[in-house]
């Protein structure tokens, strides 16, 4: 893989101390590429993107952007840095409008901050009629494309994506993963873990499978599709489908 | 009809304290006891400053008729707002968050306890235990109307104007600007404020510099409407307390509904019980909430 804009090595983290949920984990993401992280419940899939994020505390191991060791900034500092993260749940601010949603995460954006404002709802224009509504009062699959909206507004280098899929309708789940290509093909770069096995490797470039918080397998997202092992083994007991 | 007027402007100023202690005790996620002694603190810090800038500009200290009030008092209240707020932060560095590091939201209470003790004797052995007033002038009440009789002074008049002022303001800071949604946001979810670019660290500041200055100005309304003594903290404390848990943790104007429901059944409650029972009302309040309504009026249940 090259041009890689992210890397993480030997990555150990948890949330209790001595508890590590990843164990020496290695991976790559690739510019304007979309990597997937796929494994069963339990993998360390969320925590790989926490930990990336700066949520979760890492006790060994590197993350490096572009180069550059990142590991263990505070959240804060990683948005500086151009990295967004969505998270499955819980990821608008409810008691604000969608308009304070979008102005917040635009607030670093200086005097462009109204046109890049207006650009994010030409990119969704299923936002700009309620923008004086509170965010909670979304659907599901809205309140994932305002989270991705705020999570472009900083136009970061990497999109970190924990499950976009969970608990959206099927309609929901392709215009999400449809967006998320569309991103890749503008040159962002996509991290996404994801339980829809299929789906996402039918868009993405490069998958990883973790297992019990350890790297498994990785390869081509096509090639781990087509593979009758890798679907025996770790995508549900039978060979995936071909997208 | 009195004790209804009465109410409201008793109301006012317990609002305004319980806003600054809704937003701590969502952001920060503990009860804070000594919340009340930033009132005390705030009170006394504004007696100090009045007194100060009364010496070195006399002219200000003229009376602001019909009011008791003076430029030098209206002044001292502002400095001892930034003051109060200060003061907050610096409790917080000292003592909340090193226990906040190393303890649970339990610590934080029992440290929350401590912390009032240590204030209300700081402020006794600095300024005694009697009474003071900001003016020992005699303060004439206003009738507003003679049937049924209402008699209001025109200080409290400006303690309610003052008071409504603030709340305007940061009501206008919390829906208007990207500080307040930040501080919003803090409060709903942290985690999802820091990854879009939130610095926690900030926003708790800002959040004792506002519950800080609400508090400095809660402290010096009461001063004003009655009079200052170390203990007022203490008396303060359940009716500040009653307005949050009423109004519902968390939310601002569930404290600024609290304040006045609990203002107003405060002095209602004189017309039917004697004087000394007066103060058990906010707790009645507070247990009917919890028992009628956990999260309060304006409150949601969280995780």
């Amino acid at each position: 893989m090259t041009d890689t804009i992210l890397e993480t090595r030997g990555l150990t983290a948890g949330y209790v101390p001595d508890l590590p949920i990843l164990c020496d984990v290695a991976i790559r993401a690739a510019r304007g590429r979309i990597t997937v992280v796929i494994g069963p419940n339990g993998a360390g899939k969320s925590t790989l993107i926490k930990a990336i994020a700066g949520l979760v505390p890492v006790s060994a191991g590197t993350v490096t952007l572009e180069g550059r060791e990142i590991t263990g900034l505070r959240p804060d500092r990683m948005a500086a840095q151009g990295i967004a993260y969505v998270p499955q749940t819980d990821n608008i601010f409810r008691t604000l409008t969608i308009r304070q949603n979008l102005e917040l995460a635009l607030r670093r954006a200086g005097p462009g901050a109204s046109a890049r404002l207006a650009a994010l709802l030409d990119r969704f224009p299923a936002l700009a009629p309620k923008l004086g509504d509170k965010a909670g009062t979304l659907s599901g699959g809205q309140r994932q494309f305002l989270a991705v909206a705020m999570a472009l507004a900083a136009d970061p280098r990497l999109i970190l994506m924990d499950e976009p899929s969970a608990g959206l309708s099927p309609r929901a789940t392709r215009e999400v993963l449809e967006m998320a290509q569309a991103l890749a093909a503008q040159g962002v770069t996509i991290l996404l873990v994801e339980q829809n096995v299929k789906a996402a490797l039918g868009i993405a470039d490069h998958c990883y499978i973790l297992a019990e918080g350890r790297n498994q397998v990785d390869g081509p997202a096509r090639a781990l599709l087509d593979d009758p092992v890798v679907g025996e083994i770790y995508l549900g007991g039978r060979r995936a489908e071909t997208a | 009809m009195q004790n209804l007027v009465d109410g409201i402007l008793t109301g006012s100023y317990i609002s305004l304290a319980a806003i600054g202690l809704t937003l701590v005790m969502h952001i920060l996620r503990f009860a804070n006891f000594s919340h009340a002694e930033l009132l005390s603190v705030g009170a006394y810090a504004a007696l100090v400053f009045d007194k100060a800038f009364a010496a070195v500009f006399p002219i200000a200290a003229t009376k602001l008729a019909p009011l008791s009030l003076t430029l030098a008092l209206l002044a001292a209240i502002v400095v001892s707002m930034a003051f109060t707020g200060a003061t907050a932060i610096l409790i917080d560095r000292l003592v909340f968050r090193r226990v906040r590091e190393k303890g649970n939201e339990l610590s934080m209470v029992f440290a929350s306890f401590g912390m009032a003790l240590v204030m209300r004797n700081l402020i006794a052995l600095g300024f005694g235990l009697h009474s003071q007033l900001y003016s020992r002038d005699i303060a004439f009440a206003v009738i507003l109307s003679r049937d049924p009789l209402i008699l209001v002074k025109p200080d409290q008049v400006f303690v309610l104007g003052a008071a409504l002022v603030l709340m305007a303001a940061l009501h206008l800071v919390l829906t208007r600007t990207t500080f307040g949604f930040a501080l919003r946001a803090v409060a709903e979810n942290p985690a999802l404020a820091q990854v879009n670019g939130v610095d926690l660290g900030r926003m708790i500041a800002a959040t004792w510099v506002i519950a800080g200055m609400l508090a400095a100005a809660a402290g010096v309304f009461y001063g004003l409407s009655y009079q200052l003594i170390p203990i007022m903290g203490r008396d303060l404390v359940l009716p500040v307390f009653a307005a949050t848990i009423v109004g519902g943790i968390g939310s601002v104007y569930g404290a600024v509904l609290g304040g006045f429901i609990v203002g107003i059944a405060s002095n209602l409650a004189l017309l039917v019980l004697p004087s000394g029972y007066s103060p058990a009302v906010p707790f009645l309040l507070i247990l009917a909430v919890l028992i009628l309504r956990p999260n309060g009026l304006f409150g949601e249940a969280r995780a």
